[in-house]
């Protein structure tokens, strides 16, 4: 992957640009003069323009991933911000929301501030997310309202669930002030136990302690039922069963505020896929059984859940290449996302790829209060080009993350990025 | 005709395989009545007991298999919580096998670790035990003791009582008892059996004395408290009313019933000693099936067999 300032004039020429906010498609020219979007639709080309020619590539607004780890303070040898950006400019991805579980954990306005800093010269919008609690104890509210003010976009303990329904509501009243989204990972410490990967017959089978659906889901009900009683913003990252996506859709019929992600493994993978105790897979919340991925799959049909998030978890190889029980949770996911969600989504169920899109650019937008008008006159180019047709098997190659903790490697993937523009960069991702 | 590189475990091994191990078993436990207990068939053949978990019976069942066949050993034991703040697992199993051997017998508290293992190193790999995973050869040894007393395992019934969820013991016996057509029964309290254990072929019951009633050999777990988060038996006097072994059960019934153990027991808690020390228990023969069941698995393992001979 190259990553090149952007030349005075580009012109991308000939692509089909579709532009999930106004929901149309049409082929055409975008001409981007100075970093900045001049022109849409049929452009003269002159000499002083450098053409791009993007025929048989989608044009759209960059990928938005509202749940990643760069692991940037502490832990720089798994992912910094620097090189995490890269990963996401590779998967299309022109902003990311990063989670505090860090060391020491984001959790006052001096460290969003150290993460914002350090974005500024990065060619990606990196937006941090801050801590709940400080030092994501899970006890004590956080200076959530300093944090804002310096940039963080959404309050979570990521990682650490609240397990204090105290603190969560407390959580939930306080964020209504910000308008930002609370986001708790959703998991019942003492129903998980020590349990290593869904509690079901695979389990049983490999000897591992399992992980019951009941840890996940009966915390996401609680949290729902605590923004609406405190009429809050509640975003449920990384659904992983049928029964939180029903509670899910119930209350969303109530409560207008409230939003819920899904990762490409847990679309990807059943438990059955752990059968070699690939520790790849070990991953929290655990990857479900083939049912559980069918609602995930009808939830994002039916708009229970609005967008897809990558959970992007780097972790070195000595993290991972141990026994089962002692390896980390967590894969990365930022590279392969859109070939996995393509496939499975459009090649194997059938969604339209508007659908599909705007699962990864309007929808993630809405729900942080990003800008979502993204292809007009003016505007700061933040758009990717992809080939919504290629098939291509994944490699270490295309990881641009420090870490490669991926279980894709060597799977066939569809539908491929090509180019990604961002602040006034533009990334040759093949 | 045996042909794996590994013994991992009894999931999807073939019953013809495990018919050839439990022959082949009986004949080397001819040669551990003999006065002179050896035979040469490993001779050269280096292999190395990795214990990373205490164990007395099976550590000291495989070196003296491994003596009897002539193989030369190593031992190496360390607590599992040494090796996890020292070197990783895969470091230490990497700098044993650059030392040149031929096999390793490994013993390790994370399930996995077997198959895990062999993606680090070539030599063999014997599992002698991975978390709560699989203990084949103690299932190997379980089935030749039974084929002992009976002549047979096909059609007879066997319950497996105790602890099913945290037992490698259950999981290769299961597997082992069901593709050799024996009809499998666990009994235990339900909060220790896994809900979807009936996918493995087994019936569940929580009634012992029914179990008694319907067994014709008993294969009593040891109920390991160690194992568990959080005390899931209230008491072991509980324990020995609703589930153990006792004298009374046992004289109750009208049939004789062939009581087994894997050991360590408990005595008093899951088994009666009188029931433990009766003419009716099989536990020390399944401690000398033991050695030759390992002996039987590391010679088809290792050994050079006629037929490699012959192509010489």
């Amino acid at each position: 992957m190259k990553i090149k300032k952007l030349d005075n004039k580009v012109l991308l020429k000939n692509a089909s640009i579709i532009d999930p906010l106004k929901e149309n498609q049409s082929i055409g020219d975008v001409l981007i003069t100075k970093g900045k979007i001049a022109e849409i639709g049929k452009v003269q080309h002159s000499e002083d323009i450098k053409v791009i020619d993007c025929s048989g590539l989608v044009l759209t607004h960059g990928f938005c991933d509202l749940h990643v780890h760069f692991r940037d303070p502490g832990n720089e040898d798994k992912e910094t911000l620097e090189s995490g950006a890269k990963a996401a400019l590779a998967g299309g991805f022109t902003r990311v929301c990063t989670m505090p579980n860090t060391v020491p954990p984001i959790d006052n306005p001096e460290s969003i501030n150290y993460v914002i800093e350090k974005s500024k010269l990065l060619s990606v919008h990196i937006h941090p997310i801050g801590a709940v609690t400080k030092g994501q104890q899970g006890v004590e509210l956080s200076e959530m309202g300093l944090m804002h003010q310096a940039g963080a976009v959404a309050f979570s303990d990521d990682g650490l669930p609240i397990q204090n329904g105290l603190v969560m509501r407390k959580a939930l009243e306080y964020s209504k002030m910000l308008q930002v989204p609370v986001i708790n990972h959703a998991e019942d410490e003492c129903l998980r136990c020590n349990g290593l990967m869904n509690e079901g017959s695979v389990s049983t089978k490999l000897g591992l302690s399992g992980n019951p659906n009941v840890a996940e889901s009966m915390m996401v009900y609680r949290d729902l039922k605590l923004a609406e009683l405190t009429n809050a913003q509640l975003h449920v990252p990384h659904v992983s069963t049928a029964d939180s996506v029903k509670h899910i859709a119930e209350m969303k019929k109530k409560h207008s505020m409230i939003t819920a992600e899904v990762t490409p493994h847990h679309l990807f993978f059943s438990d059955d896929d752990l059968i070699n105790y690939d520790t790849n897979l070990k991953v929290a919340p655990p990857i479900r059984n083939a049912s559980s991925r069918a609602a995930l799959i009808s939830g994002i049909k039916d708009g229970t859940i609005d967008c897809i998030a990558t959970d992007h978890a780097p972790h070195t190889m000595h993290d991972k290449e141990t026994t089962f029980d002692i390896a980390a949770f967590g894969l990365i996911g930022l590279e392969s996302c859109f070939g996995i969600v393509k496939r499975i989504l459009v090649d194997d169920e059938g969604l339209s790829l508007m659908h599909l899109i705007k699962l990864l650019t309007i929808s993630p937008r809405k729900i942080m209060g990003f800008d979502n008008d993204l292809l007009s006159i003016g505007k700061e180019a933040e758009l990717v080009l992809f080939d919504d047709e290629e098939k291509w098997n994944f490699q270490k190659t295309d990881v641009m993350s420090k870490s490669i903790n991926t279980p894709f490697i060597n799977r066939e993937l569809s539908g491929r990025v090509k180019y990604t523009i961002s602040k006034g960069h533009i990334a040759t991702c093949v | 005709m045996f042909n794996h590189s590994n013994f991992l475990g009894l999931k999807n091994f073939p019953r013809a395989d495990i018919q050839e191990i439990i022959d082949t078993a009986f004949k080397f436990k001819e040669v551990l009545d003999r006065p002179i207990k050896k035979v040469p068939l490993l001779k050269g053949v280096t292999i190395v007991n990795l214990f990373f978990e205490n164990s007395t019976r099976t550590r000291i069942s495989f070196e003296l298999a491994q003596k009897r066949l002539s193989a030369d050993t190593v031992n190496f034991s360390a607590s599992s919580s040494s090796l996890k703040k020292g070197e990783s697992f895969k470091d230490t199993v990497q700098n044993i096998e650059a030392m040149k051997i031929d096999a390793v017998v490994m013993r390790h508290p994370s399930a996995g670790s077997a198959k895990h293992l062999t993606e680090f190193i070539d030599a063999k790999v014997v599992n002698a035990g991975d978390g709560t995973h699989e203990h084949p050869t103690q299932a190997i040894l379980d089935m030749m003791s039974i084929q002992e007393k009976f002549g047979k395992i096909k059609d007879l019934n066997i319950a497996i009582v105790g602890d099913i969820s945290h037992s490698r013991v259950a999981r290769s016996n299961i597997y082992g008892l069901v593709s050799m057509g024996a009809n499998v029964t666990v009994c235990g309290p339900p909060n220790l059996i896994p809900e979807n254990i009936c996918d493995f072929g087994v019936k569940v019951s929580y009634d012992i004395d029914e179990v008694v009633e319907w067994a014709d050999a008993i294969n009593i777990l040891r109920i390991q408290r160690e194992r568990m988060g959080i005390g899931l038996i209230p008491s072991n006097r509980e324990y020995r009313r609703l589930f153990g072994i006792t004298s009374e059960r046992v004289h109750r019934i009208k049939k004789e019933l062939v009581i087994m153990h894997p050991g360590p027991m408990n005595r008093g808690v899951e088994i009666d000693s009188q029931v433990a020390d009766s003419d009716q228990a099989i536990i020390l023969d399944q401690v000398l099936n033991g050695v030759a069941s390992r002996m039987s698995i590391l010679y088809l393992l290792l050994g050079v067999k006629d037929k490699d001979r012959d192509e010489d």
